[in-house]
């Protein structure tokens, strides 16, 4: 029998699906009409039924759920019995699953039960023309590089696929598609971990991914700055960002991170205020729509992906910005 | 107890550059250096070492250079190092690397594995799941805190919202976040034992128990199609002209672009 059809796993967490789990199923969308085939949702957890119709109208054309109490948190193991269940049984032509940290731990696992290749965070997919191999594109060496990687002798090719890189499609609350429950038999072995304690992350809860316009500071912004940063952000009606150094100094939390080591981002309108330009950060950034760089370094590398730049001093800038903005707003 | 650390030497990506003209990695004078979350996990073990006993293996597969990270790790206070190191090991993707570490440390033995959450070089961070997986241990992955209790291993792990702490019994394979801790420094007497005292012991292909069809290139579901460096956009307008200006330029820009 040979492998056909696009699964991706639609990962939720408390009974709600996370963002990626739609943007793999908009991306399984269109690898799907490359290799004319269809796209299947796997979604496995605990009275989870509510959410099949969610990932039809999301464009799945058949969603296999699952639905386990040992499901209900995720723990490695009975996740990877039930996905390497779904492998065996259905044999996936690919398989995607979101790089969250969830999908991190599931797919190396599954990959290798199931002896397929799997590639990591991959920011780009696509079907050649030719062979109908899947073309999976991933940075490298911290993001200096591109590589894309070829699974040519093992089913199912397997990706997992960085958040906030692959478009989700708008939901058709029309379309119809195949809804069936599985029994998969769990076998409670030595690989199951006991949960003692689960702690949700304190702060803000903030999704970066989500917004439309982010306001980003690096180092040079200093701790007390960032207040300066929020009154812009606020003023455009936006989020703050950071990068990597902001967060480990602790000066924000790691949610507002963003590059290679934090998130990827495309909103409309992306500020970055005294950042450099690492190419760490420009991986998780690139892609934003509109980039508005100040750096007092005119030689700095953020000016080459910037769409404006203004070298100058941030503190001198920030607040003639906030005004001349605030004023702008009151004009219409 | 007996405490195996998996330990990569990779390339200091902070310091790797793109030659813009051939579009090739500049690897020439790039140093090399122990990977940051294996340093964090060969400083758990020793902590555990320190604090309950334990005997602490590091192992590393590379060319015969990685012996370097490895002198390192004894410096730092690990008790026996492993260095796999063959051609036929060579070409190896995560499935290769993973399956062949996983027959060494069957041979060596021990209670607990330790490996770094991933590796600067490739970050995929799929070689510590990978080798529970041939091993049949559970895998605790992204640990932000390790405890020992009794025959169990309590694990503090890191997902995107949340702190799972989750309880495994022995032996288990944990993966480890930089954040976990501050590595100790090498002492200048464990430098010099390091080099005078001990030995890396070197296994090549015939040392380790495994089939030809799971190591090297031969045992790799993925290979390299290409690499490319990233394709840059076409710069869009800097401005270096004084605040108001400066101000008023960006306004304008977002106006164009927006309806401020």
């Amino acid at each position: 029998m040979t492998n056909s059809g696009v699964f991706t796993f639609a990962e939720q967490v408390d009974g709600v699906l996370t963002n990626v789990s739609y943007e793999l199923i908009g991306k399984a969308r269109d690898l799907a009409a490359d290799l004319d085939d269809k796209v299947t949702a796997v979604l496995l957890g605990e009275n989870i039924s509510h959410l099949t119709s969610e990932l039809v109208a999301a464009g799945a054309d058949r969603v296999l759920y699952v639905d386990n109490p040992e499901l209900k948190i995720y723990r490695t193991e009975p996740y990877t019995q039930a996905m390497s269940y779904v492998v065996e049984e259905y044999k996936p032509e690919i398989l995607l699953i979101g790089a969250t940290g969830i999908g991190r731990d599931l797919g190396p696992r599954v990959a290798a039960r199931v002896h397929t290749g799997l590639t990591a965070d991959c920011t780009s997919l696509e079907i050649d023309p030719e062979s109908k191999e899947l073309r999976m594109t991933r940075p490298a060496f911290g993001g200096n590089l591109m590589a894309t990687i070829l699974c040519s002798d093992h089913r199912p090719q397997m990706a997992t696929v960085r958040p906030g890189v692959m478009v989700r499609e708008v939901a058709d609350p029309e379309r119809e598609g195949e809804i069936v429950e599985l029994n998969v038999p769990l076998e409670k072995n030595n690989c199951y971990v006991t949960v003692e304690e689960i702690a949700k992350k304190i702060g803000q809860h903030v999704d970066i991914t989500e917004a439309d316009v982010l306001v980003a500071g690096g180092r040079g912004v200093g701790e007390e700055g960032f207040e300066m940063l929020q009154e812009l952000a606020d003023v455009l009606g936006g989020e703050l960002a950071a990068s990597r150094a902001v967060v480990d100094a602790g000066w924000q939390v790691k949610e507002r991170q963003v590059g290679q080591t934090g998130k990827t981002v495309r909103p409309g309108l992306y500020f970055a205020i005294g950042i450099s330009g690492a190419i760490q950060h420009v991986a998780g950034m690139e892609e934003s729509d509109f980039i508005v760089a100040i750096n007092k370094n005119p030689d700095a590398a953020i000016f080459d992906v910037a769409d404006v730049g203004v070298v100058g001093d941030l503190f001198e800038i920030v607040p003639k910005l906030i005004e001349a903005l605030k004023a702008e707003k009151q004009k219409v | 107890m007996k405490i195996i650390v998996c330990i990569k030497q990779v390339p200091d990506t902070n310091e790797v550059r793109i030659n813009p003209e051939t579009g090739t990695l500049m690897r020439e004078g790039v140093p090399s250096i122990m990977n940051p979350d294996d340093k964090a996990a060969l400083e758990a073990a020793l902590r555990i070492k320190d604090e309950s006993g334990a005997t602490v293996v590091g192992l590393s597969m590379g060319p015969r250079q990685a012996d370097d990270v490895l002198r390192e790790a004894f410096a730092m206070g690990a008790d026996e190092c492993y260095l796999l190191s063959d051609r036929a090991f060579g070409g190896a993707d995560t499935w290769a690397t993973s399956s062949t570490l996983s027959a060494a440390i069957k041979q060596i033995g021990c209670d607990l594995v330790l490996t770094g959450r991933q590796a600067i070089d490739g970050d995929t961070a799929q070689v510590g799941p990978g080798i529970a997986e041939h091993l049949g241990l559970p895998n605790l992955s992204y640990a932000e805190e390790i405890r020992i209790d009794g025959n169990d291993v309590i694990v503090k792990q890191q997902f995107d919202n949340s702190i799972h702490t989750v309880r495994a019994k022995m032996p288990a394979l944990v993966t480890v976040l930089s954040e976990l801790n501050e590595p100790r420094y090498m002492t200048p007497g464990g430098i010099s034992d390091a080099y005078r005292e001990k030995e890396v012991t070197v296994w090549g292909r015939e040392d380790v128990d495994i089939e030809d069809e799971n190591i090297g290139l031969k045992g790799s579901p993925t290979r390299v199609a290409k690499s490319f460096p990233k394709s840059v956009k076409a710069p869009g307008m800097t401005i270096n002209k004084g605040v108001d200006e400066s101000v008023q330029f960006i306004v304008d820009k977002l106006k164009e672009k927006y309806t401020l």
